[in-house]
């Protein structure tokens, strides 16, 4: 039940907002964020309002993601070749 | 996250015995079994599900006020879809709707007070549950109905508080925990400190977490990083979105309307300070106001476990109605009957288990 789903703003008037998810438009509303917002912000959606602006675009959040894995990856004492490392550019590049 | 999974296991090994985390949010729950989490975890770390769906701990009593208000002449009930085939003490909302019972499902609150200005010949109640990611989405419609003045709308509280309900988990005898997954959407909102005693009294490590398979791997390692160095902090994995104040707009428009109240959870029993009735000062929109809504108190199904499942004492196929009396389709406890309780997971995902 407590399922939100990060949703790009596409319209802002006043307190609500047109958002899209993966294709599909609805209306939210923006009341009880704190941040404010602009077109492009992504949001987390629950129950029809924006509950928290999303820190980073969902591009960089893989970004994190790999950051984290190759910082790891890197502080492994054996078998670390950098191929890794590759695969990983590799794919948030696919992701971006 | 080849990389972390190898990490787990390096600090598995390292603090050299089981250790048993629990995933407080039925979203978790959920997301661990369709990611297949237990499959690329050591075995020695075991995953126990908590009383976070919201749905399954909502009383009987709940449901059966919910029904006998849908009943009632004039009135239109509203409710998230989700809470429609929790059975109550004679039947579920979706049996009192076959039956001709004025019962509506929505998406948002939202929805109900447009429902409520469409039909001003009517009262239109939400059935208001849900933890603390929902109450800001009530509290905010609330705001909304009194600024466009919708004197026929009303909610049914049966919001629950999470916090209290771990500081319950963790006075009872019968669980060892040796960290928290904790609940993403919940903490988005409440942020960090109300979880602040798990450390400082309990001496338990936690992280907050997010929903994906690369959220909660992060997580396990992070848990278990504190387990082996033996510090318990309250942790975030789920950065992108939490932060550790929360978000104090939505917590004051929520305090605006509601207070603390004692309230019952299903399965588990009364827990101080963990539900949410409306103030005084917000008593025109309570619906137990208008209506004498004393019902009498009901009793779980005999041999229903859900109760301990929801206190991660015992798992879903510990109970013998599992799976034969009680299925997704004919439900007869009330983790089986929403799709992220604990039951209803082990069903949909039988043959994966592994503890």
């Amino acid at each position: 039940m407590c399922l939100a789903i990060p949703s790009k703003i596409i319209k802002i008037e006043d307190s609500r907002a047109t958002v899209d998810v993966y294709g599909a438009q609805r209306d939210i509303s923006l009341l009880v964020l704190q941040d404010d917002v602009k077109i492009g912000d992504y949001v987390i959606v629950h129950a029809g309002f924006a509950i928290q602006k999303l820190q980073e675009d969902v591009a960089n959040e893989t970004l994190g993601y790999f950051n984290e894995y190759l910082r790891l990856t890197a502080a492994e004492e054996e078998g670390f070749t950098g191929q890794p490392a590759k695969k990983a550019r590799k794919r948030v590049k696919k992701a971006k | 996250m080849k990389g972390v999974a190898g990490r787990i296991k390096k600090l598995s090994d390292s603090i050299g015995k089981p250790v048993k985390l629990m995933e407080v949010c039925g979203t978790h729950t959920v997301a661990i079994f369709r990611h297949g989490i237990r499959d690329v975890i050591p075995k020695e770390i075991g995953l126990l599900s908590g009383p976070g769906c919201p749905v399954c701990v909502t009383p009987i009593k709940d449901v059966d006020a919910a029904i006998a208000i849908a009943g009632m002449d004039g009135c239109l009930l509203t409710t998230f879809g989700d809470m429609m085939r929790v059975p109550g003490s004679k039947q579920s909302l979706y049996h009192a709707q076959a039956e001709g019972a004025h019962i509506t499902i929505v998406y948002s609150p939202l929805d109900a007070l447009k429902i409520a200005h469409e039909n001003k010949d009517r009262k239109v109640i939400f059935f208001a549950t849900g933890f603390e990611t929902t109450s800001p989405s009530v509290a905010g419609t609330l705001f909304e109905a009194e600024r466009t003045g919708a004197d026929n709308f009303y909610i049914y509280s049966a919001h629950k508080i999470v916090p209290p309900a771990l500081k319950a988990l963790l006075d009872s005898p019968d669980l060892e925990i040796d960290g928290f997954i904790l609940p993403g959407h919940v903490t988005t909102i409440i942020g960090t400190q109300p979880y602040e005693f798990i450390a400082s009294d309990y001496k338990i490590p936690s992280v907050v977490t997010g929903f994906e398979a690369e959220d909660i791997l992060l997580s396990i390692m992070m848990l278990l990083d504190q387990i082996a160095s033996g510090r318990a902090e309250v942790g975030i994995q789920y950065t992108r979105v939490v932060k550790k104040e929360g978000n104090p707009k939505a917590m004051s428009l929520v305090d605006k309307y509601f207070e603390p109240c004692d309230a019952n959870w299903r399965g588990i029993g009364v827990i101080p300070g963990s539900g949410l009735k409306l103030r005084e000062s917000a008593g025109n929109w309570d619906v137990t106001r208008i209506f004498n809504l004393e019902l009498p108190d009901s009793e779980e199904p005999k041999a229903c476990l859900c109760g301990q499942v929801l206190r991660g004492i015992r798992i879903p196929t510990d109970c013998r109605l599992f799976g034969k009396a009680c299925t997704p389709e004919h439900p007869v406890g009330a983790c089986m009957v929403s799709t992220e309780g604990s039951c209803a997971a082990y069903y949909k995902y039988s043959g994966v288990i592994r503890h």
